[in-house]
């Protein structure tokens, strides 16, 4: 922190322009992203078995697997060039368009919101649950998670991501103690999968079950992409974006499998698809303080990690489209001392914290899942306009992803399904987001767009892409 | 405990923000408004990379 700061104070003294600091790691990028989806490990993931059952809770937990690990593929291949805060939104601006872009980064802001708003609520009704006294509301913790990790994000990036590299770590060590624990290797001593997943109750809806599991299986794994947003604040985007990501990624799978076996071997299906609580009750259920504890702790520092780097994400989203113009330049302002996006990050303090005392945990999770399947749609699209525009061998790339156009097209189909899943359950929110983006975007089309300076706005030095 | 801890939490919540409310004042009234928005993004790809093969 001591030497950012030095740094800062030259900049400003020295006349230069005030911009965010490149101060991070692959080990941030890592603490960034695992820090935003392990939360999903200790709620969220398990209503997918309410939707199908435990089995579908496995089978969405391999396939979602499978879209993610497209997404972070993708991801890391055109990040590794598009190397600027904002992260898909600067990849949308470069590569499809300036509508495109405007949209992915409400896309983004949205979902890293929603999430920040879901991480408070848990958080809130986790202590309250521990407490278990009458009276006690969980608004005063919502606050305080809102406002000393907006506070924690407004001193500086570099403390922020080493907080989150701390707790993320913890709270992933404590499943693999929960694991380690049960004795996975034996059933019938602690664990009875076998008992509690039969033929008759593996698929209690059928395959249809499945389908409409994908929406909460979204919950292992959402929130990865979010390491593009460090982009324009680590030392190497070339080398640390991909090797975070993947690193996260291949994390999350052992996670989730992990999450998966521990949990549908303690609980049955019909109680497991709607406890707010699965990890922390899989450690009550061993019969061992020590684990309930650790694990309750674990819940409330998952929250916290991810509601860290959803603020850190949306107020970078926000800050890239206040300095392209997209939105008043205002938003586009760095501390001059810390190096952060502070107006950003004050701007959406009272909104998540509005929405987080009036919204319901479930709308506020599927609000996050809608945009985030949004902005995965786009990936699909934007990685095959990448590839065909700057060919291979054209443009410098950090990292080039396998089998392509393969990733592309299964993220596309499984994006097709998450939508009809998503329809199943909450067709009316779905509806009603996808009218809300239409609005805006005529909004920025007529209105918004002539404020753009629109030859500033494409930064990178590349050749012209083919066909233009 | 608990409710003691809850007053806290209010307390924690509404210093740290005062705290950022006065220093966003400070710094919007001690720095010009065109340094303060003066990021640009890609700068350090437009010194370091010429993107040739």
């Amino acid at each position: 922190m001591t030497v950012a700061v030095e740094t800062a104070g030259t900049a400003v003294n020295g006349g230069d322009r005030v911009s965010l600091l490149r101060v991070l790691g692959p080990a941030h990028v890592w603490a960034l992203g695992v820090g935003i989806v392990l939360v999903g490990e200790f709620t969220g993931w398990n209503f997918s078995a309410d939707k199908g059952g435990t089995l579908a809770a496995l089978i969405v937990c391999w396939v979602v697997g499978l879209l993610y690990t497209s997404v972070a593929m993708i991801d890391s291949e055109v990040t590794s060039t598009v190397a600027a805060a904002g992260g898909q939104y600067a990849q949308a601006k470069h590569i499809v368009g300036p509508l495109m872009a405007f949209n992915v980064a409400l896309f983004l802001v949205f979902a890293y919101t929603m999430l920040e708003v879901s991480d408070a609520i848990l958080l809130g009704d986790t202590i309250v649950a521990k407490a278990g006294i009458d009276g006690l509301t969980h608004n005063s913790f919502i606050a305080a998670t809102i406002v000393v990790l907006a506070w924690l994000n407004y001193r500086g990036v570099l403390m922020t991501l080493n907080v989150n590299f701390v707790i993320t770590a913890i709270a992933y060590v404590s499943i693999v103690i929960l694991f380690f624990s049960v004795s996975p290797w034996t059933q019938g001593a602690v664990l009875k999968l076998n008992e509690l997943v039969t033929p008759g109750n593996a698929l209690p809806y059928g395959w249809i079950g499945v389908i409409a599991a994908f929406q909460f299986g979204i919950w292992y794994y959402l929130g990865i992409e979010g390491t593009t947003q460090a982009a324009e604040e680590v030392r190497s985007p070339a080398r640390s974006l991909p090797y975070g990501t993947m690193a996260g990624m291949i994390t999350l799978l052992i996670a989730a499998a992990m999450t998966w076996y521990v949990c549908a071997s303690l609980m049955p299906w019909e109680y497991l698809g709607i406890t707010p609580y699965p990890l922390w009750d899989a450690g009550k259920l061993t019969g061992s303080p020590l684990l309930e504890n650790l694990l309750f702790v674990a819940t409330l520092l998952a929250a916290i990690a991810s509601a860290n780097g959803c603020i850190n994400d949306a107020a970078r989203a926000w800050f890239s489209l206040g300095r392209d113009r997209y939105l008043p330049s205002w938003f586009s302002a760095v501390h001059p001392k810390y190096r952060t996006p502070y107006r950003s990050i004050l701007f959406l303090l009272p909104i998540a914290l509005a929405f987080a005392f009036i919204a319901d945990l479930n709308q506020a999770i599927t609000f996050s899942i809608l945009s985030g399947v949004l902005q995965y749609t786009f990936m699909s699209i934007n990685i095959m306009m990448f590839r065909k525009k700057w060919p291979l061998g054209s443009i410098r790339r950090g990292y080039t992803h396998p089998f392509h156009p393969l990733p592309a097209i299964v993220l596309f189909c499984l994006c097709v399904v998450t939508y009809f899943a998503i329809f199943l359950g909450f067709g009316s929110q779905l509806i009603a987001m996808i009218a809300f983006y239409f609005l805006i975007s005529v909004w920025f089309h007529f209105y918004r767009y002539k404020f753009v300076r629109r030859g500033d706005q494409f930064s990178m030095p590349w050749p012209k892409p083919q066909g233009y | 405990m608990w409710i003691a801890l809850s007053y806290a939490c209010w307390g924690i919540s509404i210093v740290l923000a005062l705290w950022m409310l006065f220093d966003w004042f400070k710094v919007d009234t001690t720095y010009s408004e065109g340094v303060l928005t003066s990021s640009r993004e890609g700068e350090l790809e437009a010194v370091s990379e010429k993107h040739r093969i």
